[in-house]
């Protein structure tokens, strides 16, 4: 008896600890949350960035572009992560005004099992026939035409989404609802949508692994998850009538093809730019913070990591098999920094 | 045995000791003092449980006015029309917790049965043990285990066995994605096993051995002793140790999501995907943009929330009328 | 049935049983395989020291993840395991009509509940009025998991003691309190005991509700009221990358929870080891 009480008591004990401060004097530690999809480079810069600024940590969690978008407009965190853009209604809601700075670019790609790992190429519309339940053999003529060098077997297409909501899908339907109007009209666009056809799989790696494992399938994933799983990812048509494979390269020269028609607030959706080597199912991921910070340091802290990000934080991604931004939008995005305020006054001194 | 326990009542000889009005107005005290902790507690839960009722049904109040009953009957479910319906996450839920229920609970019995009475004694700790470990393997482990080693094993073993076989049902009908219902029901079964098992045990172990003892003495086989007199008497402990399985069951969330293709149908076969409550709940919830998006998902909580209720009252129903009241203990 | 037939079936039975343990050990077996082998070229004394690092640096660890969980756990079992086991003790002792019986229906239902659900509650309640994520709301939406199981396996096992004990020990005079946590809760100590594992085992590997409360924190927490890390949350963020070298970490990870659940299950049961009724 006597010792179940003491063993308790240690437990109190243990959690009433305040925790240990990280080394040196008290760090500020600045929360994010929000996208999974950039976690892994978000990490990466968070941990170069304290070699940069060692009184500042910077702690970003992953709990989706809903969770992002939610809890800086709740301010329970001080900037938030999303791949998919706000609406309007969002920003609306939110207590004051949110900007959207884009930091990395990502590509969805189009993956599938069949014997052999042919190198498949697709128009959009077939691509958006196929999630529609319209075609549903690999031996379907229009596929064929797109790939006469390809041996295609007489099996069914076995379709993969994502089950959960996520940005990868609003880039995915964002680009069929461009190419399809049917899509558009029956579907729509959105993080979750009622697909036609088609089994969930939770997650970039539920996707992934499903279209691995099981013969005739085919998803849509991203890059990164292609690559490093080893799936092969086909070509698809851009709005130049260049069939573009996805890489880094291409990804970046969506972005550098709609740089001229930029939105100033970035709330703009790659899919399908002009250009000529850009690949067509591509976008930014943007930090969501406050355009007037609430607290003078942490907004301080936030700004010199923004600048930060853009400019040499730009040489990680690609290690990381992210796009880095393209040149003439870093240089918009530059503006935009600038105009964070504290009580009205810009808080990034002439840089 | 009972002499044994009975090793702290010692302590009465030294209250004795006091004058007699003093140690009972201590008593007493002591019996207030207690009565107040264990009420505290109980109005604690309660207060808690009602304070979850009453957020869940706060958010959930949009969604119940747009819709009303159309929300349980219509398998719609399109969050950029704006459009709910729930039935097929019901469908998958009951579906789905029904299949681990009648896969895990002969099976954990069985079990339970063997490690507390059969197995011999150097055997019992460490398996027992084994499968309490089993309770604390983190849920998105069991999914990410499902999709690597179970999906691969049901799509190319076992679900063509299944259709050769049995096919004419249609039960057992259509393509072998491997993920699906069957999935979804085998990994839960996994996961309830731990909590039937050892819950059984104890129950088994405590029930006095004199009860044994009686039914083999009037010439019960070994089975027979443990059906008589075992599990009758500790039918109630048991019954506990199935309701807590299965509400880990319905409310499982992660590794179902993983393996079962998340696809809002109602099918007949088991090779199908499927959708649960709480599977919806956690591949939504985060992203849901629209308020009445997430108010139509707190309703699917809340409706998770009546189901467990229906079938807690269903099942307990079914022991009342089987056999009434089972107690153990108090005869 | 003749004796011959009856013993029989005795054996048959026997034999079943004796079928389904195996089968019951055996997806034990199997995933502990998976995770060994996917997981045992990533554990070394870095992981249990350091910090997470970015993919492709070497050293990174899980150290503030367990630090953060045992924390969590340590609040949630603070308040969950007293509440749980006095209503357990009251269920199975009380004499009342009808609030005895909303106890335990209500402990039934919340048992059903998604992990997720709790943790959406405690983002309200907690998460929401403090402006912050915090250790103190993970531990509450962990809590909350905690409390009804061990409640309803508590009165389960009380309700075993025989009726001859708390008779015997109000005979001799004894409060009606002392008997009921000195001599029945002892009594019944081996059973309450596994429904404490097996909850704390549920609540050490829960991620859902720790998403939005806790939230995650990749250096060392700085107060109870503020982020912190914790091991399922970490095994799940490194699970849903793309990267084989954080795979790799994550059934670590997986290792390392499973063994600290099976390390305190080994403590609690050195701890209250004893005689108790009908063994």
């Amino acid at each position: 008896m006597m010792k179940k009480w003491s063993l308790l008591a240690v437990l109190l004990l243990a959690a009433a600890i305040p925790g240990r401060p990280a080394p040196a004097d008290a760090q500020m530690l600045m929360n994010g949350a929000g996208a999974t999809f950039p976690y892994p480079i978000y990490s990466k810069w968070f941990e170069e960035y304290i070699k940069v600024d060692p009184e500042v940590r910077f702690n970003y969690q992953s709990i989706g572009s809903g969770g992002g978008i939610r809890q800086i407009s709740e301010r329970t965190v001080d900037f938030g992560a999303s791949d998919g853009p706000m609406t309007d209604d969002q920003l609306k809601k939110a207590p004051a005004e949110l900007f959207h700075i884009p930091t990395v670019m990502g590509a969805v790609v189009a993956t599938y099992n069949l014997p052999g790992n042919p190198q498949l190429s697709f128009t959009g519309d077939v691509l958006a026939d196929i999630y529609l339940g319209k075609i549903t053999k690999w031996s379907d003529a229009r596929i064929k035409a797109l790939n006469p060098s390809a041996t295609l077997p007489d099996q069914s297409i076995v379709v993969v989404h994502r089950s959960d909501g996520s940005g990868t899908t609003y880039i995915w339907v964002d680009y069929l609802c461009k190419i399809s109007p049917e899509w558009d009209k029956q579907v729509g666009r959105g993080t979750s949508v009622k697909w036609p056809v088609g089994l969930g799989g939770k997650g970039n790696e539920g996707v992934a692994g499903q279209v691995k494992n099981a013969p005739g399938s085919l998803g849509y994933v991203e890059l990164a998850y292609a690559i490093t799983n080893k799936l092969p990812a086909a070509k698809v048509k851009n709005q130049a009538g260049k069939f573009v494979e996805p890489t880094i390269e291409s990804t970046t020269a969506a972005a550098a093809g709609a740089a001229k028609s930029m939105p100033s607030d970035f709330r703009v959706s790659l899919t399908n730019p002009p250009g000529d080597s850009a690949y067509p199912i591509a976008s930014f991921t943007w930090l969501l913070v406050y355009k007037d910070q609430p607290n003078e340091a942490k907004g301080k802290n936030l700004v010199k990591f923004l600048w930060w990000a853009i400019h040499d934080g730009q040489k990680y991604p690609s290690t990381l098999l992210y796009a880095p931004l393209p040149a003439p939008v870093v240089k918009e995005i530059e503006a935009k920094i600038k105009q964070i305020t504290y009580s009205g006054k810009p808080l990034l001194a002439a840089q | 045995m009972a002499a044994d326990s009975m090793a702290g009542v010692g302590a009465a000889d030294r209250l004795s000791l006091p004058p007699q009005a003093i140690s009972r107005r201590r008593a007493a005290l002591g019996d207030r003092i207690y009565r107040a902790c264990v009420l505290a507690s109980v109005w604690l839960v309660l207060v808690l449980a009602a304070g979850l009722v009453a957020a869940l049904c706060w958010e959930s109040w949009e969604a119940i006015r747009a819709f009303g009953l159309r929300f349980l009957v219509t398998s719609h479910w399109d969050p950029v029309a704006g459009e709910f319906g729930a039935l097929p996450f019901i469908y998958g839920t009951l579906l789905s917790s029904l299949l681990a229920l009648l896969i895990a609970v002969p099976l954990s019995l069985g079990a339970a049965i063997f490690l507390a009475e059969l197995a011999p004694a150097w055997i019992r700790p460490p398996v027992a043990f084994l499968i309490e470990m089993l309770a604390a393997v983190p849920s998105v482990v069991y999914g990410l285990w499902g999709i690597f080693v179970l999906v691969p094993w049901l799509r190319d073993w076992v679900q063509p066995a299944l259709a050769t076989t049995l096919g004419f049902l249609p039960l057992f009908q259509g393509p072998p994605y491997g993920i699906g219902m069957l999935a979804a029901g085998l990994i839960l079964s996994i996961m309830v096993v731990p909590y039937i098992t050892s819950v059984s045990r104890e129950v088994l172990l405590a029930v006095p051995g004199s009860q044994r003892e009686a039914a083999l003495g009037l010439g019960a086989t070994r089975w027979e002793a443990t059906r008589i007199a075992v599990l009758r008497y500790g039918r109630s402990g048991l019954i506990g140790a199935i309701l807590l399985g299965l509400g880990r069951a319905l409310g499982e969330t992660m590794a179902v999501t993983m393996v079962i293709g998340n696809r809002p149908e109602i099918a007949a076969s088991l090779f199908a995907p499927g959708y649960t409550m709480a599977s919806v709940l956690a591949n939504e919830f985060t992203e849901a943009t629209s308020d009445l998006y997430v108010s139509a998902l707190v309703e699917i909580g809340l409706l998770l929330l009546v189901i467990t209720v229906v079938v807690n009252g269903f099942a307990r129903l079914l022991v009342w009328s089987v056999g009434g009241p089972a107690r153990g203990g108090r005869e | 049935m003749t004796p011959a037939a009856r013993r029989l079936v005795s054996d048959g039975v026997s034999g079943l049983t004796f079928a389904a343990a195996l089968l019951v050990v055996c997806p034990l077996l199997l995933i502990f395989g998976f995770l060994l082998y996917q997981g045992a070229s990533a554990i070394n004394v870095d992981f249990f020291l350091h910090l997470p690092k970015p993919v492709g640096e070497a050293g990174g660890g899980v150290a503030n993840a367990i630090v953060g969980s045992v924390i969590m756990i340590g609040l949630a079992v603070a308040i969950g395991l007293p509440v749980g086991i006095l209503g357990g003790v009251y269920l199975a002792e009380s004499r009342d009509r009808r609030l005895p019986w909303v106890l335990r229906f209500v402990a039934d239902v919340l048992n059903g509940v998604p992990s997720i659900v709790f943790g959406i509650f405690a983002y309200t309640v907690v998460v929401l009025p403090m402006r912050r994520f915090s250790a103190l709301a993970g531990g509450l939406a962990l809590g909350l998991i905690l409390v009804p199981i061990v409640l309803r396996t508590t009165e389960e096992m009380v309700r075993l003691v025989p009726s001859a004990l708390r008779e015997a020990g109000l005979g001799l005079g004894l409060p009606q309190w002392k008997v009921s946590l000195r001599i029945i809760i002892p009594a019944a100590r081996a059973g309450i005991i596994t429904g404490f594992m097996v909850a704390l085992a549920r609540i050490a590997g829960e991620t859902a509700p720790l998403l939005f409360t806790a939230l995650g924190n990749r250096f060392w927490h700085q107060g109870l009221d503020q982020p912190i890390a914790a091991l399922p949350l970490q095994i799940y963020a490194y699970a849903i990358a793309p990267y084989d070298d954080w795979h790799r970490q994550a059934w670590a990870g997986a290792l390392v929870l499973i063994t600290l659940v099976f390390l305190a299950s080994l403590a609690a049961r050195l701890a209250t080891r004893g005689r108790s009724v009908a063994r």
